[in-house]
C-alpha cells in the first residue's frame, strides 16, 4: 500500500481539564476522500488545526507526507479551509488568490488564479472585492485559495456550510475532480448524505475517539426484508427490495399470511447515530 | 532567512501597508498631521514675534530667542511621539490575537511562511512607517521652526533616530501585547503603558531640578525599563546640549528640556530591548494554539 499522505498517530489533545482528542488513529491516502464525521465538540476541527499546525497535540504525532505536521515542508504540502474564516474585505477574489500565490511560491501566475476560479465557478467575481461578496461565494473563494500551489492534501472543515445547494453540488463536483487528479482530501461535514455519496473512506469521531471507520458500504452494513405473518416476525438478512415480492409469494404459497413487508437497509444516518449515541454538541 | 521566507515577508509587509490604505488610516494621519503642522506654524510664528517684542530693549540675562525656539521645537518632538505612538499601535492592533479570533490570520499561518517570519514582517511594516512618518513630521517641525524663528537645535538628526527608535520599539511593545489580549485591552494597556513612561520621564525631571535624588532614579529606572521614553528625552537633551549659560540650565528645568544625555550605552540597551520584546512576542505567538 502506497505511504499515506496523512498519518496521525495516537493523537491526544488537552485544554485545561478537557480532552478534546484521546488517542486518535487515521490515515489519508494518496487521491483519498476521508470524511470525518461527529458531533459538536467531538475534536474534528481540533485534529484538522493540529494538522495544519495551527494547534500544537499533547502527545501523539500527525504526519504529512512522513513531514511532522507543523513543519514548513508539511505547510507547503497542504490547503487549508477553516470553518471560521475572514479575508481581508477590501481585496478582489483575484488579489486574494495572488497573496496566497505570493506565500505559496506559486508560479502559476494568471492562469493558475483563473483556473481556480473557474473551479468554483467565481470566474465572472475575479475583480469582485470579497466584503461585496455572499457567503457561499466566500466560501468557494475559501476553497480556491486553499487549492493555490497545487497542494497534495487538501483539509477543508466545513466547506459546505454556508452553501446553497447550486453550490454545495458545485463542491461535490470539485472534490471528485480533485479526487480523479490524486488530491487527497479531508472533509469535516455534518451533512451525512453529502459524505455518503462523495467520501472514500468515513471516519467517526465522539468524544474525542475514533468510534467507527470504514467505507461507507461497509459502515452501512447489510439490508434485509422484514415480514410479518401469521406465525410471527421474520428476518430475511442480506435481502434487497427486488427479493421482497419474491419472498412474499413463497410465504403465501407456503400457506403463510402476510401482514406486513419492510425493506431494511442501514444508512450512514443510522451508523452515525448508533455510534454517537445521540450525542450532540 | 531564505529567498522565499523573504519574499512571503515583503507580501506580508505589502498587505499591511495596503490595509493601513484601505483602512484610512493613513489618510486621518495625513489629515492631522497637515492639521498639526498648520498650527505649530501659527504658534512658532507668534510665540516668536512676542517673543522678540516683549525682549527688545530689556537686560537680556536669558537668550529668549532661543528659549522659544528650544521649547517650542521640544513641544513639536513630543506632539511627533505621540502621533508615532498612535500610528505604530494602530498597525499592530489585533495583529495576533484579535486576527485569530477573526479568522484572518489562520489562513496565513498554515502558508508554509511560519510564524515568526510572518510576526516579524508586520513588525517590520509597522515600525518602518511609524518611524518613517515621525522623521518626516520632526524634520517637517524643524522646517517650520527655521522658517519663523531662524532658530535650529544644537543636533537635529540624533534627535530624529531617537524618535524612530522609540516608536519602533512602541510598535514591539504592541505586537507583544497582541499575542495575549484582545483587541480593546491591547490598545489600552500600550496607551497606558505609554503615558506611565513620559510621567515616568516628568518624574525624572521633576527629581532633577529639585534635586531630589529618590524621584530622580525611580524616574530614571522606570524610563530605562521604558526605553521609548529614555530616547526621547535624550533627543530633548540633544537638541539644546550645546546652549550655555543660564538659558540651558533654564531649558534642562523645563518640561521640553530633557537633562539626560543618551549615552550609548542607552542606544544599546534600546536596541536589545526591542529584540528582546520581539523575541518574546515571538515565543508567546509560537506556543499560541490558533
Amino acid at each position: 500500500m502506497a505511504a499515506p499522505v496523512l498519518a496521525v498517530s495516537q493523537l491526544h489533545k488537552r485544554y485545561g481539564r478537557q480532552e478534546a482528542l484521546a488517542g486518535v488513529d487515521l490515515e489519508v491516502g494518496p487521491g483519498q476522500l476521508v470524511g470525518l464525521l461527529g458531533p459538536n465538540g467531538a475534536g474534528k476541527s481540533t485534529l484538522t488545526k493540529i494538522a495544519c499546525g495551527l494547534v500544537r497535540p499533547s502527545a501523539g504525532t500527525v504526519e504529512i507526507l512522513g513531514r511532522l505536521a507543523g513543519s514548513v515542508e508539511a505547510r507547503a504540502a497542504l490547503g487549508y479551509l477553516a470553518e471560521l474564516f475572514r479575508f481581508p474585505g477590501w481585496l478582489s477574489a483575484e488579489e486574494l488568490l495572488r497573496f496566497h500565490q505570493r506565500l505559496v511560491g506559486s508560479d502559476g501566475g494568471a492562469a493558475e488564479r483563473r483556473h481556480l476560479l473557474d473551479l468554483v465557478e467565481l470566474g465572472d467575481a475575479a475583480g469582485k472585492r470579497v466584503e461585496a461578496m455572499s457567503k457561499g461565494m466566500q466560501q468557494r473563494l475559501g476553497i480556491a485559495q486553499a487549492l493555490v500551489g497545487s497542494p497534495r492534501l487538501l483539509l477543508l472543515d466545513e466547506p459546505t456550510s454556508a452553501l446553497d445547494p447550486v453550490g454545495r453540488r458545485i463542491v461535490r463536483e470539485l472534490l471528485e475532480e480533485l479526487r480523479r487528479r490524486g488530491v487527497s482530501v479531508l472533509l469535516n461535514s455534518h451533512l451525512l448524505s453529502e459524505v455518503e455519496l462523495i467520501c472514500d473512506h468515513v471516519a467517526i469521531i465522539a468524544r474525542g475517539r475514533l468510534v467507527k471507520a470504514g467505507t461507507p458500504h461497509e459502515l452501512a452494513g447489510p439490508a434485509a426484508v422484514v415480514v410479518e405473518t401469521a406465525s410471527g416476525v421474520m428476518t430475511f438478512d442480506g435481502a434487497q427490495r427486488e427479493d421482497a415480492p419474491r419472498i412474499v409469494a413463497e410465504l403465501v404459497g407456503a400457506g403463510e399470511q402476510v401482514y406486513r413487508v419492510e425493506v431494511r437497509h442501514s444508512s450512514l444516518e443510522d451508523v452515525y447515530l448508533e455510534a454517537v449515541g445521540g450525542e450532540t454538541g | 532567512m531564505n529567498t522565499g521566507a523573504l519574499r512571503s515577508a515583503a507580501t506580508v509587509v505589502a498587505l499591511s501597508v495596503q490595509e493601513g490604505i484601505r483602512r484610512r488610516v493613513f489618510l486621518a494621519v495625513t489629515v492631522l498631521t497637515l492639521a498639526f503642522l498648520a498650527l505649530y506654524a501659527l504658534g512658532a510664528h507668534f510665540a516668536f514675534r512676542d517673543v522678540d517684542e516683549f525682549a527688545a530693549g530689556e537686560p537680556q540675562i536669558l537668550d529668549p530667542h532661543a528659549f522659544t525656539g528650544a521649547t517650542i521645537f521640544g513641544l513639536a518632538m513630543f506632539a511627533t511621539l505621540f502621533l508615532g505612538a498612535v500610528l505604530a499601535v494602530f498597525l499592530t492592533l489585533g495583529v495576533v490575537r484579535g486576527d485569530a479570533e477573526s479568522g484572518l490570520l489562520q489562513p496565513i499561518v498554515v502558508r508554509p511562511i511560519g510564524r515568526t517570519t510572518m510576526l516579524l514582517a508586520r513588525f517590520a511594516g509597522a515600525a518602518l512607517l511609524s518611524a518613517a512618518y515621525v522623521v518626516a513630521v520632526y524634520l517637517a517641525a524643524y522646517a517650520i521652526t527655521e522658517a519663523t524663528g531662524h532658530w535650529s537645535p544644537d543636533h537635529l538628526l540624533g534627535p530624529a533616530l531617537g524618535l524612530a527608535l522609540a516608536v519602533a520599539t512602541i510598535a514591539a511593545l504592541s505586537l507583544l501585547a497582541s499575542t495575549v489580549l484582545s483587541v480593546t485591552a491591547q490598545g489600552i494597556v500600550v496607551f497606558m503603558v505609554f503615558g506611565a513612561g513620559l510621567t515616568a520621564g516628568l518624574l525624572a525631571q521633576i527629581g532633577h531640578a529639585i534635586h531630589s535624588h529618590s524621584l530622580h532614579t525611580i524616574g530614571r529606572v522606570a524610563s530605562w525599563a521604558l526605553p521609548f521614553e529614555g530616547l526621547y528625552a535624550a533627543g530633548l537633551h540633544a537638541l539644546i546640549s550645546g546652549t550655555s549659560g543660564l538659558t540651558g540650565v533654564v531649558l534642562q528645568l523645563g518640561p521640553f528640556g530633557g537633562s539626560e544625555a543618551a549615552g550609548p550605552g542607552l542606544i544599546l540597551w534600546a536596541f536589545a530591548y526591542l529584540f528582546g520584546v520581539l523575541a518574546l512576542a515571538a515565543f508567546a505567538f509560537s506556543r499560541r494554539d490558533l
